[in-house]
């Protein structure tokens, strides 16, 4: 036990000594919130300053209308063909034809440019007609604006959650989307980025040779476990340096801002749900966002870090161990990364959509999925029997790896030059002490 | 040279054990086996390494003897036999009594050398204060005190290899083992490590000793066993070995080239050196005195110097292990 003590302190004071490591800790939280600001800050001014493209028109129809805050359109006088010619000549965006058309089927509307135009460019286009024949065919219709204001009416559901004890908490299904994502990413990348350095650094000592006389002072199976061990403890350092990083800063930055989180701008921004739904303004989300348990979350992560970790990790010491360079890693990445991968878009395609649903709840179970999809539902409240069997089954799994690392990674340590293939892993698997 | 080498055939094919009549053994196997999925690495291994001595443990590549460092250093574990070490039943506990010098060795290229040789230290079982103090203490005998804060990759190869040396021996220990341990090592720093090795000996550590380099084995060591194919085929002292690989041949120089009838001699081959001198092998068929060789020749050449050949361990070894293979 000493001995991995020992192992556990060198691995840690290792990492945690390096340059690298101060950096990604203490800039990465400023560096998320910086992009985001920037990305943001760009987004506004180019809405701000955009110059308005022209689109010249030829209009048989006399349906349109030309104004636009986008566009400047540019009326042309001549034939298609005239109109083609001179569209290639000027610099304008487009050219917009549009034949003479019935309301009722407003059809062979054609629009010319010079590239591709995007996706946004035709849609707004599309939206100036259909607001304009809207109005025209509310006029024929005789219906008055006013009457259709009226008829509109803005429903907001506030969904809140009670508890088994009978206490209610109102919720917001964006923020726990948001919670959700975010969490899941966070514990993806973890363990991808410390699984990874588990190998690499076995990997060194194998190349480095110094292995062997590492394993005549201590067993195989301690050094693997000091290395997992100490990894562990650099990333839940990190961790938690990050936690108190981005808690006081986002509190300084919220009373810079009046309360205008960084979070909530990209809530906004994320979309037209945002828009569309008027009743979710700034302050409710906040309060959704302060509504959330962070210290249940967080200890959930914390756990399914150290559980997803470990499984994986012992994983990756296994690859790590048997092979004589990280190029010859690659093969065995593979199967390492399928159930990660598959957690990962699980996690937006199923979890994060129906966090209830048979895939989410199976997908939060099954030990090498779990870490990810747990992530992504923790916030949405998960029955409690379920999160208890899927940390026994996680625990059991870690358990299962490394045992299944272990004695692998105490015959490939010693191995140099052995063309490894997994008939190999099987013989060293079954290999005896 | 080879060719001259006429041991008998019967020598080749079964081991030979010689007594060993030393009390204390730093370290006895007995039966030891290890037997993979393909193949049996170490077939009824015996060893026996007195104390305070250096014990070669010779063999062809792939032989076995790694594996049986690896044995004894509690690395890798032997599926029969037993391993003693200064009379108590191997355990975990010895790891600090043994210095381990492996083959395939290095160190963290990103470490300093002191921080390394401390962390070594410590998982050998010292403290950290111990392992400063003799860590210090090495560092100066060999006039590198100025290294403690370089790391290992700003060192040269021979520097970092008086650190690997320093790293196996600077615990103390009692049974210090080495594999190949003068291979990368250039001239200077073997003759160091040599020297080492020796005071070591002389201060009372048993040295195990795995080479297939003869010259070294010739001139340090004092026992031997030969592994070949997982087995042990021949264990002694170096002095009874050559004894028994004695073949009663002699080399003569002599003016006057002569030739030797009758059945008590067979004149194996004569060179000649210069006018008239000459260098002459003659082996007795019979185990007899050298001085009835030395009466015999005297009348018939002129001898200016007589010497018995007796082999060398590289003979002997490449006998045996060729005479295995031949079965």
């Amino acid at each position: 036990m000493n001995k991995i003590w020992l192992i556990i302190q060198r691995e840690f004071l290792n990492r945690v000594q390096k340059k690298s490591f101060l950096i990604a800790t203490i800039l990465l939280p400023l560096i998320f919130p910086a992009i985001m600001g920037v990305l943001v800050y760009v987004a506004k001014e180019q809405k701000k300053n955009a110059t308005k493209e022209t689109i010249l028109y030829i209009d048989e129809s006399g349906y349109f209308q030309s104004d636009s805050t986008k566009y400047i359109f540019k009326p042309f006088h001549g034939s298609l063909e005239d109109a083609k010619r001179a569209f290639n000549l000027d610099e304008s965006f487009g050219l917009l034809y549009i034949p003479k058309f019935e309301l009722t089927d407003p059809n062979g509307i054609k629009l010319y440019t010079k590239i591709n135009p995007s996706p946004t460019d035709v849609a707004d286009i599309e939206r100036i007609f259909e607001n304009h024949i809207k109005d025209l065919k509310m006029q024929q219709l005789k219906i008055d604006q006013k009457l259709l204001d009226q008829l509109k009416t803005s429903v907001t559901i506030n969904s809140v959650k009670i508890s088994e004890g009978g206490q209610e908490k109102s919720s917001d299904s964006k923020v726990l989307f948001g919670v959700g994502m975010g969490a899941g990413i966070l514990m993806y990348m973890f363990i991808f980025i410390y699984g990874a350095q588990i190998m690499q650094g076995i990997i060194e000592e194998k190349m480095s040779k110094v292995v062997e006389v590492i394993v005549s002072s201590v067993r195989p199976f301690q050094l693997m476990m000091g290395k997992i061990i100490g990894l562990a403890s650099v990333g839940l350092l990190q961790f938690l340096i990050w936690i108190i990083l981005i808690s006081t800063l986002s509190t300084v930055v919220l009373g810079m801002f009046g309360m205008q989180s960084p979070t909530q701008e990209m809530m906004q921004m994320n979309g037209q749900y945002a828009a569309a739904t008027q009743g979710s303004n700034s302050l409710e989300i906040l309060n959704a966002f302060t509504q959330i348990p962070w210290s249940y979350v967080i200890f959930n992560f914390l756990f399914y870090f150290i559980g997803g970790y470990l499984l994986y990790g012992a994983l990756f010491a296994a690859v790590g161990s048997a092979v004589d360079s990280p190029a010859e890693a690659q093969q065995f990445m593979f199967p390492i990364t399928i159930p990660m991968l598959i957690s990962y878009f699980a996690l937006f395609t199923f979890i994060l959509q129906d966090p209830h649903g048979p895939i989410s709840v199976w997908l939060s179970i099954i030990p090498f999925t779990s870490p990810i999809a747990m992530m992504g539902r923790i916030g949405f409240g998960v029955p409690l029997w379920q999160l208890l069997l899927s940390m026994a089954l996680l625990v059991g799994g870690f358990i299962l790896t490394t045992w299944f690392a272990g004695r692998i990674y105490r015959v490939g340590i010693l191995m140099h030059g052995t063309k490894v293939n997994y008939k190999v892993l099987a013989k060293w698997f079954m290999q005896r002490g | 040279m080879l060719a001259s080498c006429n041991y008998p055939s019967s020598f080749a094919t079964y081991p030979f054990k010689f007594l060993t009549i030393k009390i204390v053994e730093a370290l006895v196997a007995r039966g030891v086996t290890k037997r993979y999925a393909n193949h049996t690495a170490l077939d009824q291994v015996d060893i026996t390494v007195p104390e305070k001595s250096i014990f070669g443990l010779l063999g062809p590549n792939g032989a076995g003897k790694t594996t049986l460092i690896r044995i004894i250093n509690q690395i890798i574990n032997s599926d029969g036999g037993e391993i003693t070490i200064f009379g108590q039943k191997l355990n975990p506990d010895h790891i600090g009594l043994i210095g381990y010098l492996p083959e395939e060795r290095g160190l963290y290229k990103k470490l300093k050398v002191g921080e390394q040789l401390i962390y070594f230290a410590r998982l050998k079982g010292l403290s950290k204060s111990e392992a400063v103090l003799k860590i210090k203490v090495w560092l100066e005998k060999f006039e590198i005190k100025d290294w403690w804060n370089k790391k290992v990759e700003d060192l040269s190869k021979g520097m970092a290899q008086k650190v690997q040396f320093i790293s196996t021996v600077m615990h103390e220990p009692k049974l210090i083992i080495l594999d190949e341990p003068f291979s990368g090592f250039d001239p200077v720093n073997a003759q160091l490590i040599t020297d080492e090795i020796l005071q070591l000996k002389q201060k009372g550590s048993t040295i195990i000793f795995s080479t297939h380099r003869m010259e070294t084995v010739e001139d340090l060591c004092d026992d031997i066993v030969l592994i070949n194919k997982s087995k042990v085929i021949l264990e002694g002292t170096k002095k009874q070995v050559k004894a028994h690989y004695r073949t009663n041949t002699f080399t003569v120089e002599h003016r006057g080239a002569f030739s030797l009838n009758g059945s008590l001699y067979d004149l194996i081959r004569q060179e000649t050196l210069e006018d008239d001198f000459h260098r002459s092998l003659v082996k007795m068929r019979t185990t007899g005195s050298p001085n009835q060789l030395i009466q015999d020749l005297t009348n018939v050449t002129e001898v200016f110097s007589f010497s018995e050949k007796v082999p060398t361990m590289s003979e002997i070894f490449i006998t045996l292990v060729k005479g295995e293979s031949n079965e």
